[in-house]
């Protein structure tokens, strides 16, 4: 019984995985006509993959979903507004201030400003630039969590709010340096960890489907699209503010 | 025995990181149940085993690609860029040929396709899309509808870095499609679609495609890394978008003609 749920999801994982195998085999054997490099260690990671991908999947229904949905009732049964969005703004805050990808991000930011001259290429002033970067991508993820709880709780349509930023990014594309739009548009992907989307996706349903009038399908998604919107609109706002 | 040490090292070192990203979530829900919410966690045993699941499995993931598939990839993607195998051995280039990027375009496509697949957040997203619609979003119909943009998303944009034809150019059309789909499209989908362009970049897409970008604006003529390696990712997360509310309208207008 045990042992075929377990060969159900591990067959799952392989389905998952198989695609990359297939791309990197074709292009390495049929356009590149090389033999695969290192064979042992190449399957020995990809059993690695596999495994861990299926212990995440049964992670994902057995903790981070509903302890999401948990946290989202829990807050919803107090009824107290603001505790609501202080979650929801430090759940956005403190999951993207330590993420890697975007101190590397904010570090590569600051090489590239200060090779285009528009900063000084003092460390202090690297170091400087690259927090400040952080801080303002980690402020507005909070912020955007914020404002998509808001959402669910007063029923906004999300289109409206989307299609604004996406004005409001289009706009500021064309008076910020063309150094920062780069980063900027990447920021917007880079943030969302992989542990921090699931929970997201869950908190935002349990909101939906706690509240009477929210549909979970209608109000519950969305979070991560403000999420990947907001830092694009801070990182320029950033790079406005500090090249003036 | 070396590379097994080597190794061990390797995965301690993103478990400990993934410990790290969990961490910060620890504490503001702890925090919350003590100070806020006054209440004990039900099922509190279930959940710690799951979070301890979704850590370790996250971690043997990483290391797994790191070890596997993001050599290779990099290896590849560093390979078909290379001038020598896109013009031949001798020529001597001055001037990018965009047409000779074919297989350049197609990797691009196809390792987008993949590695989207394989993403542990979109996996997420689709079991939470497919359980609220109760089925009607089928889990693999989502994910190959968002594999599909981000693969013809990263193809574009390899595109974009040979021809060096600026960026804000391909997002703003890219917008400007977006809005006018939101007009049209059922309204129940809006909101997914926006969220599938947020998740498809995370883990696995990410160091390929960065690695692609990069490797790519430092061999084509005329291209600066700093400038035009960026802007991949920003591609993959706006094209999803577009297919996932294009299939939506598509999957409407054959259930209308049937009507």
């Amino acid at each position: 019984m045990i042992v075929s749920i377990i060969l159900k999801k591990l067959k799952q994982a392989v389905t998952d995985l198989l695609p990359i195998i297939l791309v990197i085999a074709f292009f390495q054997i049929v356009v590149l006509k090389q033999p695969l490099p290192q064979m042992g260690e190449v399957l020995f990671g990809a059993l690695l993959v596999v495994v861990g991908l299926t212990l995440f999947v049964q992670g994902l229904e057995m903790g981070l979903f509903p302890i999401g949905e948990a946290m989202a009732h829990a807050l919803a049964r107090k009824g107290s507004l603001f505790w609501l969005l202080c979650f929801a703004f430090a759940l956005g805050f403190s999951t993207t201030v330590a993420e890697p990808a975007l101190i590397a991000v904010a570090a590569e930011a600051a090489e590239i400003a200060s090779a285009g001259g528009l900063i000084d290429s003092s460390q202090e002033t690297l170091k400087q630039y690259a927090f400040g970067l952080r801080m303002s991508v980690a402020f507005s993820v909070g912020l955007a969590i914020l404002i998509g709880v808001m959402r669910i709780i007063r029923g906004w349509p999300i289109h409206y709010l989307i299609i604004g930023g996406y004005v409001l990014v289009m706009l500021m594309t064309t008076i910020a340096p063309p150094e920062i739009i780069g980063i900027a548009y990447d920021a917007g992907g880079v943030t969302t960890s992989t542990i921090t989307v699931p929970l997201v996706a869950a908190l935002g349903v349990g909101l939906a489907s706690t509240i009477r009038g929210r549909s979970p399908l209608l109000d519950g998604f969305g979070l991560i699209a403000f999420a990947s919107l907001l830092p694009m609109i801070f990182v320029m706002g950033y790079g406005l503010i500090i090249f003036r | 025995m070396a590379i097994s040490v080597e190794f061990i090292h390797n995965f301690s070192k993103i478990l400990l990181s993934t410990c790290r990203d969990v961490l910060p979530i620890i504490a503001l829900i702890t925090g919350f149940q003590i100070l806020v919410l006054r209440q004990p966690i039900p099922h509190l045993r279930r959940l710690v085993v799951g979070g301890v699941y979704v850590v370790i499995g996250l971690a043997l993931f990483l290391a797994g690609l790191e070890k596997a598939l993001f050599p290779l990839g990099k290896i590849m993607a560093a390979q078909l860029s290379d001038p020598a195998f896109i013009y031949g051995a001798d020529a001597i280039v001055l001037q990018a040929d965009w047409k000779a990027y074919g297989w350049v375009y197609l990797f691009a496509a196809m390792i987008g396709f993949a590695t989207t697949i394989a993403e542990p957040s979109l996996i997420a997203v689709a079991y939470k899309a497919n359980e609220v619609s109760a089925g009607t979003i089928s889990q693999w119909g989502l994910r190959i509808t968002v594999a599909v943009g981000v693969a013809f998303g990263i193809s574009l944009g390899t595109f974009r870095i040979v021809t060096g034809t600026p960026l804000y150019l391909y997002i703003l059309v890219g917008y400007m499609i977006v809005i006018v789909q939101t007009l049209f499209a059922p309204k129940s989908i809006i909101p997914l679609a926006y969220d599938s362009g947020g998740v498809t970049t995370s883990t696995v897409t990410v160091p390929l495609v960065a690695a692609l970008g990069l490797g790519l604006s430092a061999t084509v003529p005329g291209r600066n890394p700093a400038l035009d390696g960026f802007g991949l990712i920003a591609f993959a997360s706006l094209f999803p978008i577009i297919t996932v509310m294009g299939y939506a309208q598509f999957m409407h207008w054959l259930s209308q003609r049937k009507k």
